[in-house]
């Protein structure tokens, strides 16, 4: 008997102790290809080398999610693009700073007109294969991208190229069909060998500091250092491994056994956690997350219903909570960090509850006892459920009753983002360095317009905005894009949130980027 | 039995005090709570436990206290309706393939041999992921899987006691089946089966603070055991008295209620 119950204790402790959680973290998500920007200002410098770094050496990085495929042209997803962007990379490419430098094209002419681009190919680079790079694998990559190859555009922002021409040997030649100053940034495209495209899934090969080793599912990404690569001096580390951890107290655990070196994405009480022993480096992140709002759901195609939880959520105190009050409290689908085009509507439904406010708009609508909403979280993201949290108990003071459905990412994928299958989600959307990425898909008709937006107005001024040549008519532009959804309350958006990242103390260079990549290759042993 | 015994029998005090304090803090909580469970406060997160704040507070402020006896009143609360299920179920399918046997005998315990052969806590979840999460869910999923264990040991009762003397004599005077199955075969089971009944309920707290820790069963805002646990665990250094908290109140739970059973046992023994 005594046994017996020691064995019902022990499986107590157990319950308590043992079992392998799926908990999650983290500010990542969805993105897609697409154009825009505006002044191009191409740093010559290309990435810093360090005068007396140590060399060798590999590095294991925690990543929140598994990647959805290795072929650089179909791959959508943000956490994808974050590793591959170690192995593959296109004729310019972003720097730290948002800007871009050039990268396999050492220099570009863009015609008056904006019609054609003329690239010249940097001398000497090779793809990990040991062939050199060629016009003819730049025209097959651009003709593979833009659907010239096959009909079919695997990168939409590219689908406006009309012809890719070889010139000569180290010359390309591209005419597009109308004009738009945003789309140098899209020929960020990876370079791939002629005629790879459909290797690409199963063996990689790019330009990129690192080249491709192996892939396991579930269990992460291999690479090791592309001896060959161009910019001299670079990488510093021998090998990478991407290791897929989706839950962010395994994280933890395997971040204090020093099993891994780098994680992105941590909460703000993780970061309490770890600062004494870990480099803890934050930075307002390319992620604006909100309480994305079905606007084709029954209660809430109503646009005072969603004002009213707008006015009913106290950003001020979310932020606090989940961010620790380093994220960047934002009211419409623009980051802050894009100065040019940002405008701050804050003022519209305030920082903290207006419950009074709320429940008034929703007495209006036809809901002055409030009307249950279900909230669809990714469950991997432990930043986007804690803030579930925080905000179903912040809507319960307006008496909305909000119901919680944590779901698998790849459910997400499928029911919110491509079948949009949802009431509301909490979730984020990745910019590029580009204003249009934030805002284009938002227009009615647009594949990535999930929340099922619909403005005319909006569409018109999103037009008038993607073809204005003066940057500052095209801000004026995409400050009323941002006043209009945020008048309409197409969603709640909440904030940017500020990402955060434990360095190992050994290590040094980590580079924070606009966009939502991990570089290593400036990452270095002390 | 003499009151001395009761005295002695130190599994029976410890664990009516124990089983005692669990659901009297379980019931109170259903009604009251020392603060709001779901109550976030920005100024008062990760408090150490105080007066104020008994067992301190989480990472959003809210008092671990409160939401212990709200996990505790809804852990309770759903080991008590599996138990009630999967017992009921258990009572009737056993009765009935115990007394008549034959073939729906036999297609039940090749049933229940199939279940179980499945781990319960995977049958459950797969349960769950058919029927979704949520609490009615974890409810009806637990007790299907925890049908199997009643159904055998009320079979194996009514098997051994279909041919006794008394039944045979109550068959004979022309009682109807029900009334024997029910009036005069159950009552003489229960001795039997309520220890499996105390066991079972001991299975069914475990199983759904499982099923929540992993994150399938209780959803938030919903306070749960299981739940505070794999929350805690990210602040096991920075908030120990969190994942203690919520552990605590499930060892206490569950070891108080074997205490209690071990010491019901005993009692009849004497």
């Amino acid at each position: 008997m005594k046994k017996k119950l020691f064995s019902l204790f022990l499986s107590a402790l157990l319950t308590m102790a043992v079992l392998g959680g799926c908990g999650s973290d983290g500010t990542g998500e969805s993105s897609e290809n697409n154009p825009s920007k505006e002044t191009v200002e191409s740093s010559q410098s290309g990435t810093e080398v360090v005068e007396h770094p140590q060399y060798g050496g590999s590095v294991v990085v925690g990543i929140q999610q598994d990647i959805d495929s290795l072929d650089p042209h179909k791959a959508t997803a943000a956490g994808t693009k974050e590793i591959l962007f170690n192995v593959f990379e296109g004729l310019v490419k972003p720097d730290k700073n948002g800007d871009l430098m050039k990268a396999l094209a050492s220099d570009y002419t863009v015609s008056e007109d904006g019609l054609v681009y003329t690239f010249t190919l940097r001398e000497g680079v090779t793809f990990h294969n040991g062939s050199p790079v060629t016009a003819n694998d730049v025209k097959y990559s651009l003709d593979r991208c833009s659907g010239l190859l096959d009909g079919t555009p695997l990168i939409s922002s590219l689908s406006v190229l009309t012809e890719v021409n070889i010139i000569d040997d180290k010359t390309v030649q591209v005419t597009v069909a109308k004009p738009n100053t945003e789309l140098i940034y899209s020929f960020v495209a990876a370079i791939i060998p002629a005629g790879s495209g459909e290797d690409e899934n199963a063996s990689p090969i790019g330009t990129g500091p690192f080249s491709f080793v192996s892939y396991t599912p579930q269990v992460g990404v291999s690479l090791k250092k592309n001896e060959n690569y161009w910019q001299a001096g670079l990488p510093y580390l021998d090998e990478v491994n991407f290791k897929i951890i989706n839950s962010a107290e395994t994280a933890l655990m395997e971040l204090q056994g020093e099993t891994i070196q780098v994680y992105p994405y941590l909460t703000d009480s993780q970061a309490e956690e770890l600062k004494n022993k870990f480099q803890i480096l934050s930075h307002p992140s390319n992620v604006v997350q909100a309480l994305y709002l079905n606007n084709a759901d029954p209660v809430l195609s109503d646009v005072r219903i969603r004002q009213a939880i707008c006015y009913a959520i106290d950003k001020g105190m979310l932020n606090e909570f989940v961010a620790g009050g380093n994220g960047g409290l934002i009211s419409s689908a623009m980051l802050p960090t894009l100065t040019t085009y940002y405008v701050d509507l804050n003022d519209t439904y305030g920082n903290s509850a207006n419950i009074e406010k709320a429940k008034q708009l929703m007495t209006e609508a036809g809901y002055p006892d409030g009307f249950d909403l279900e909230i669809t979280v990714p469950s991997n993201y432990e930043f986007h459920m804690q803030t579930a949290e925080v905000i179903a108990e912040q809507l319960k003071a307006a008496g909305i009753r909000a119901k919680i459905n944590p779901v698998e990412w790849n459910t997400w994928l499928q029911d919110c983002y491509t079948d949009r299958k949802y009431q509301s989600t909490i979730s984020g959307v990745t910019s590029d360095m580009t204003p249009g990425y934030l805002t284009n898909r938002f227009q009615s008709t647009s594949k990535k317009n999930f929340i099922n937006y619909s403005n005319p107005e909006y569409d018109e001024v999103y037009l008038k905005a993607a073809a204005a040549l003066d940057t500052a008519e095209k801000a004026g532009y995409y400050k009323q894009l941002q006043k209009i959804i945020c008048d309409d309350a197409g969603s709640a958006f909440l904030q940017a949130p500020p990402l955060t990242v434990a360095v190992s103390p050994k290590l040094e260079g980590y580079v924070f980027y606009p966009v939502y990549v991990q570089d290593m290759s400036t990452i270095y042993y002390k | 039995m003499r009151r001395s015994d009761i005295l002695k029998n130190k599994y029976l005090l410890i664990g009516l005090f124990m089983t005692g304090l669990g659901l009297l803090l379980g019931i109170v909580g259903l009604f009251w709570t020392p603060y709001d469970p779901a109550g976030m406060s920005a100024a008062e997160r990760f408090a150490a436990p105080s007066l104020h704040h008994l067992f301190g507070t989480d990472n959003f402020g809210r008092d671990i206290f409160s939401r212990v006896m709200k996990g505790l009143s809804v852990t309770i609360l759903i080991g008590m309706l599996v138990v009630l299920f999967s017992s009921v179920m258990g009572i009737l399918l056993g009765a009935l393939t115990g007394y008549f046997g034959g073939i729906l005998d036999e297609i039940v315990m090749r049933i229940t041999d199939a279940l179980n052969g499945f781990p319960s806590i995977l049958l459950a979840l797969v349960l769950i992921s058919i029927f979704g999460n949520g609490r009615q869910n974890v409810i009806l999923a637990l007790g299907l899987v925890f049908i199997p264990s009643y159904v055998r040991i009320v079979r194996s009762e009514f098997i051994r006691l279909r041919d006794a003397d008394f039944i045979r004599r109550a068959r004979l005077m022309g009682v109807g089946k029900l009334r024997i199955l029910f009036v005069h075969i159950l009552p003489n089971v229960f001795s039997v089966f309520w220890v499996s009944v105390m066991i079972g309920f001991n299975n069914a707290i475990l199983a759904e603070s499982g099923m929540s820790y992993l994150g399938i069963g209780v959803q938030p805002p919903d306070a749960s055991l299981g739940k505070m646990l794999s929350d805690a665990q990210g602040y096991l250094q920075g908030a120990p008295w969190y994942a203690l908290s919520a552990g605590l109140a499930i060892v206490w739970v569950v070891l108080g209620f074997a205490l209690l059973s071990e010491g019901i046992q005993r009692m009849n023994k004497a």
